[in-house]
């Protein structure tokens, strides 16, 4: 990222952002309270995000929701409307300023293709019709074989419809009903109480629901999602008297679990896309194969889970230009799971531990990529190329990189990570310094089981990083920095301990420690088995 | 309140729950703070498949230790057994004094043990919960691994432990 790209990007504030988020704080501000509670202020936010919602295809409803909502007579469906109003706002807010990133930066994005399977039956039935077979889009067909070469057919296997024969074996659809129904019976008293109002019983209400979507694959996300949020709310216990409240984090964590636990329709069930709700937003899946350039590894955790998210450029072979894309493996886990343990939880991943460590390219053959620009991993199509410094492939191949578009349902601030680098900055090590234009650095970011460190940030002079927007100003959260310790260059990236720690201090307080994970999966085995 | 407080519930992304340290987890495979109590699980010395339940409760500080078939601890009379010293040793590392300190509502003084400003009574408490508690947390590492691009998890980012 150029100086003068930096400059446009900050300077560049989207008209309405600062509207909208102001109607969001006053749903978030009810949803604190209580809809059970609401007095004037709270009754005029909801006001508000229905007349933010006038004259939007959800209009009408969110009109609706929030007079019922008003009146104290709410159904179900009417707050997963006031949910999808919400969501809505956010989404509108995600365009703006993606578009204002795309435009300063000059990147290139793909538009968005709808899948051919939707969620409303007479439109899917008739997208079936028109085919005249089953759709081989969005979800994969099961009778498709795998071929090799881009751009070619969906592959079966992996994380679509074997994991969907795997979810319907433990779950049949009528049960995955009863359990998302559970989960927006929870999301209601919650919502119904407010934050303020949740207390230790209504928290443990979510146990049993939480246990029992960890086994359905599918819906894995609306599982890391309550479990995270779940264990947020007991550490904030007694709630009710809390200094202060993440009112925005937990209405968006509340929202996006609310969304997600909407029973899908029997149209898209019929279309054997797979029956979780997530199914009709991933986009149309193709089977891909090429070299992977790895630019930096993003990691995701809380309590019981962990993901290593890499970002690279897929590059086909077929002279088209690279394309950015995503691909991860989240592990499930348990808190004392922490630091470079972590990684000890992805052996089953070798190909891709083994290029995060080693700085390799990867060949892969016959991947699946969704519409969104995620690459489903498997470890098993993928072999070790050659080196690849990922500050290089930064330099060569990111400026002209086709970015992928993102599924309409995911579209909230929160998921912009744009890989960017930055070079020839001045720091004090909170901001970087571009041409006089200041860029936060994210160093809540920097995560324990890599070696990043905010004192290796302040003596960088290149950063690989992920361009994120939230609080209202775009920060860069750092991927792998170049920087000068001790007179020597080095260069360090957030996966260089994929294959375990490399810095020999961090080797020996491990070693102390010992290896938790085997530890805890002899526990398992000896005691859940008993 | 204040700028800042504002600036920090209007943000999608703020550490809620505190970090935990990591620990050695051979002896006391699990430890929480949860339903009123300090409790955890800890591994037998002799019997690799017997494990001793033990907690102490919040503000009476009453102690208790038994094994998972809720047989009682035999070296629990008067005064805490060795369970409960490495329950509350271990607590410490993971949590650190001061959280464990607020949660059982003990005043530790400066440099002073945590075990040492204890003087509750044994008493009798339902082991079989806590052990069930601790087969959910093992649970979790049977639960195999997601490929899925579940965008959910950009809420949860990995943050600093405590460095
Ligand atoms: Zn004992």
């Amino acid at each position: 990222m150029l100086d003068a790209q930096c400059g446009e990007l900050l300077r560049a504030e989207p008209p309405g952002v600062a509207e909208a988020l102001d109607v969001v704080a006053g749903f978030d501000d009810a949803l604190v309270h209580g809809f059970a509670r609401l007095r004037e202020e709270q009754a005029a936010a909801l006001g508000a995000l229905r007349d933010a919602a006038a004259g939007s295809p959800l209009g009408d409803g969110v009109a609706e929701a929030v007079e019922k909502t008003i009146a104290g007579s709410a159904s179900h469906g009417n707050l997963a409307v006031l949910a999808g109003g919400r969501a809505a706002l956010f989404g509108a807010v995600h365009d703006a300023l993606l578009a204002s990133l795309d435009g300063a930066l000059g990147r290139t994005r793909a538009t968005w293709q709808a899948p051919a399977v939707a969620s409303d039956p007479a439109a899917s039935a008739a997208a079936s019709a028109s085919a005249g077979a089953p759709a081989t889009e969005g979800g994969a067909s099961p009778e498709t074989p795998p071929t090799g070469g881009s751009a070619s057919a969906p592959e079966p296997g992996g994380a679509t419809p074997g994991a969907l024969a795997g979810a319907v074996a433990g779950a049949s659809a009528g049960a995955v009903d009863n359990l998302l129904g559970g989960c927006r019976s929870w999301l209601s008293e919650v919502a119904i109480a407010g934050w303020r109002g949740v207390d230790h019983d209504l928290v443990s209400a979510a146990d049993q629901a939480i246990e029992a979507l960890l086994a359905v694959p599918h819906l894995r996300g609306l599982a890391v999602l309550l479990d995270g949020l779940a264990a947020e709310l007991r550490a904030s216990s007694p709630v009710a008297t809390a200094e202060r409240l993440p009112a925005r984090r937990w209405a968006d964590l509340w929202t996006r679990a609310l969304l997600l636990s909407q029973s899908p329709s029997p149209g898209a069930r019929a279309e054997g896309s797979g029956g979780g709700p997530a199914d009709s937003w991933r986009g149309g899946a193709e089977a891909v194969s090429g070299r992977l350039l790895i630019l930096g590894a993003d990691v995701h955790e809380h309590g019981t889970a962990v993901r290593v998210q890499v970002h690279g450029l897929l590059d086909t072979g077929d002279g088209s230009p690279y394309r950015l894309v995503r691909t991860s493996v989240a592990a499930a886990k348990v808190d004392t799971i922490v630091g470079p343990a972590v990684w000890r939880l992805f052996t089953g991943h070798p190909v891709l531990m083994g290029a995060l460590a080693e700085h390799r390219s990867v060949e892969i053959e016959s991947m699946v990529l969704l519409g969104g620009g995620d690459l489903l991993w498997r470890d098993d199509h993928a072999r070790l190329g050659e080196a690849a410094d990922p500050f290089t492939t930064a330099r060569v191949a990111l400026g002209t990189a086709v970015a992928p578009p993102v599924p309409p349902l995911d579209r909230h601030p929160v998921r912009i990570a744009e890989p960017v680098l930055v070079e020839g900055y001045t720091t004090d090590g909170h901001t970087f310094d571009l041409g006089g234009n200041a860029l936060a650095v994210d160093l809540d970011r920097l995560p324990s089981c890599g070696p990043l460190t905010p004192e290796l940030v302040a003596a960088s002079s290149a950063c690989l990083g992920l361009l994120r927007w939230d609080g209202g100003r775009w920060l860069l959260q750092p991927m792998a920095v170049q920087a000068t310790v001790k007179r020597k260059p080095v260069a360090l990236h957030t996966g260089d301990w994929a294959m375990g720690p490399t810095d020999p201090k961090v080797v020996k307080a491990e070693a102390k420690a010992g290896d938790v994970v085997a530890v805890l999966r002899e526990r398992a085995g000896r005691l859940l088995r008993q | 309140m204040d700028a800042d407080s504002v600036a920090w519930e209007r943000r999608s992304v703020v550490r809620v729950v505190p970090p935990v340290e990591p620990r050695k987890l051979a002896k006391v495979p699990f430890v929480e703070l949860a339903d009123g109590r300090l409790q955890g699980v800890v591994s037998s010395g002799s019997d690799i498949s017997r494990v001793y339940v033990s907690s102490i409760t919040a503000g009476t500080h009453a102690l208790s230790c038994s094994t998972n078939n809720n047989r009682p601890c035999g070296g629990l009379h008067g005064s805490a057994c060795k369970h409960l010293h490495a329950l509350a040793g271990e607590a410490v590392l993971q949590y650190g004094l001061d959280r464990v300190a607020r949660y059982l509502r003990v005043e530790v003084s400066e440099g002073g043990s945590l075990m040492g400003c204890l003087n509750g009574r044994p008493e009798r408490a339902q082991a079989a919960v806590v052990f069930s508690r601790f087969l959910r947390h093992l649970a979790y590492l049977e639960v195999p691994d997601s490929t899925e691009p579940l965008p959910e998890l950009h809420w949860f980012p990995a943050m600093a432990g405590v460095r």
